[in-house]
């Protein structure tokens, strides 16, 4: 009986590898003091004796804290101590009751000891659903790693992403800016190139000429050398002329290509547009000579200048006018009898002296009304592939609304006419 | 000789007549101009046997010059065939492609040069 008392004590500790030295010191000396005990003391007393131990034993491991895990083991104990207990004081007290009863009080601690091992066998239980709970949390802490691990790099690897995303979509702002540009310079480069050719031709013959003038003069025949001089003359008139149109078409490029500050100066509007559709009409007519337009113009005369940037209101009204011969000469291939393209142009100052207000209005092939509200959104474009970069509006958009604090307002009937209207604050 | 010379811009006209002054006092060569292609049509309905040799700008509004040659091809291909010189901006090689292709005779490109002009002309006035 302590044998095995010991034993299950033994077992209890190899669930608590800390203390397990210690405690097989304690059972061990525990075993050489019942040895010793046991022959010293009447059998009765050593169930006692025994009974004792274990419960001073009992109560020093509900003590350590350490133990609280297995408290439940530890309380099982109990009845065994008590049942050892009450059988041994009842031995001694009252041994023929004892004897009597022998049987209950033997059953009595059988049960103890069976309790003492249905709670072991418990407790061993719950201990490995703890242990296997344990371990599930363990895998599952490091799924849980592995996931956010996971996660995170794929963070880190959307916001390369959206930043790679953000640099491309201020190249493609800057190339469609570079293409506006591009595309205009190759018109007037083009448009310069007949001027020039004229001014050096023109010198060539006047030089030739001089030359058969100095030949008809030697030859004593004044009127043809006369008649000589007067083509000279006009040959210069032409050279003027036509340098002067270059000059003109350059200093309108120049303007336009001027590095964009944020500067706002007092600016024409009338005049702005002026030249900006000039520059429109040569850049389109360089690209394509067959494009012919009409061109009206009804400039206010009492617009007051504006504080604007110049160069970025030039590119909008630039980009309003191509929008308006890209879209007569859309209606012009359709090949409607009798359509005569006109693009309008009206500049107004309405009462109230708020704002200045300028109006594009083309009579090509219209808005429809499905793709009204996307016009101004940035890539979007009714042009074929590689034909418009539909960035043109959007700029245009936060241009005028965004920097100048204007508005752009939209008229369309499809097939009929279009009409944009720019409102320009004006301060007094 | 008679040639036409087709181009949208006006001042070729003195250009021609004066870098050709003496060819047209000997009355070698006779110039006649039109201002865009559909003049140029109109003119070689009435005057076309008698037009031997046809100088024209491509880039022209309305009827581009490679659409005219079209139409001389087509229109007026009893022999002898006009000769078709074509004048086009520098290095515009789509353009020189769909002349030949049309069946421009040569090309010439801007700024003219009149001594090669001359020189090319040389081979149809000895005719």
């Amino acid at each position: 009986m302590l044998l095995r008392r010991i034993i299950k004590v033994i077992k209890f500790t190899t669930l608590q590898a800390k203390w397990s030295s210690i405690l097989n010191i304690c059972s061990i000396v525990l075993w050489v003091i019942f040895a010793v005990a046991s022959n010293l003391l009447p059998e009765v007393y050593d169930t006692l004796f025994a009974g004792l131990c274990l419960g001073g034993m009992l109560y020093y491991f509900k003590k350590e804290a350490d133990f609280k895990m297995v408290n439940s083991y530890i309380v099982a104990h109990y009845p065994l101590v008590a049942v050892s207990v009450v059988t041994s004081l009842a031995e001694i007290v009252a041994p023929d009751f004892v004897e009597t009863y022998d049987d209950y009080f033997e059953i009595a601690i059988l049960l103890a000891f069976a309790w003492i091992f249905a709670r072991w066998v418990s407790t061993k239980k719950q201990e490995e659903e703890f242990r296997a709970v344990n371990e599930q949390n363990l895998v599952l802490d490091k799924l849980v790693a592995e996931r956010t691990a996971a996660l995170t790099k794929q963070k880190d690897e959307l916001q390369e992403a959206v930043k790679l995303l953000q640099t491309t979509q201020q190249q493609l702002i800057q190339s469609e800016k570079l293409a506006s540009l591009g595309e205009l310079t190759a018109g007037i480069a083009h448009e310069i190139q007949n001027p020039l050719n004229f001014v050096n031709n023109f010198s060539e013959v006047s030089m030739e000429l001089i030359e058969e003038m100095g030949e008809e003069l030697a030859k004593g025949d004044t009127e043809e050398a006369m008649a000589i001089a007067n083509d000279i003359k006009q040959n210069l008139e032409k050279i003027r002329h036509h340098g002067k149109r270059a000059d003109g078409i350059v200093k309108g490029m120049l303007q336009h290509s001027r590095a964009s500050s944020d500067v706002q100066e007092l600016t024409d509007i009338n005049n702005l547009a002026d030249e900006y559709l000039r520059l429109a009409y040569h850049g389109l007519r360089a690209k394509d000579k067959s494009f012919n337009a009409e061109l009206i113009t009804s400039f206010n005369p009492t617009l007051p200048k504006v504080n604007v940037v110049p160069q970025d209101v030039g590119r909008v009204l630039l980009n309003m006018f191509n929008n308006a011969f890209y879209a007569v000469q859309q209606k012009q291939k359709l090949g409607i009898e009798g359509f005569k393209p006109t693009v309008e142009v009206k500049t107004s100052y309405p009462a109230g002296g708020k704002e200045v207000v300028v109006i594009v209005k083309d009579n090509g092939t219209g808005i429809p009304e499905e793709i009204k509200d996307k016009i101004l959104q940035p890539f979007f474009t009714t042009k074929p592939t590689g034909e418009g970069t539909g960035l043109g509006l959007s700029l245009s958009y936060d241009i005028i609304v965004k920097a100048h604090g204007g508005k752009i307002d939209i008229n369309s009937k499809e097939g009929e006419y279009t009409e944009f209207i720019i409102s320009i604050p004006a301060k007094n | 000789m008679k040639i036409l010379v087709v181009d949208d811009e006006a001042d070729v006209q003195p250009l021609f007549l004066q870098r050709f002054r003496k060819e047209i006092k000997n009355h070698e060569i006779e110039f006649n101009f039109a201002q865009s292609g559909e003049e140029a049509l109109d003119f070689l309905k009435e005057k076309h046997s008698e037009v031997v040799l046809i100088l024209s700008d491509i880039n022209m509004p309305g009827m581009s010059g490679i659409e005219l040659l079209g139409h001389i091809r087509e229109d007026f291909d009893t022999p002898p065939p006009p000769v078709v010189m074509m004048i086009t901006a520098y290095g515009d090689e789509e353009n020189h492609r769909q002349a030949m292709e049309k069946g421009a005779n040569d090309f010439l490109t801007k700024p003219l040069d009149f001594i090669l002009l001359k020189e090319k002309l040389k081979p149809y006035s000895d005719q």
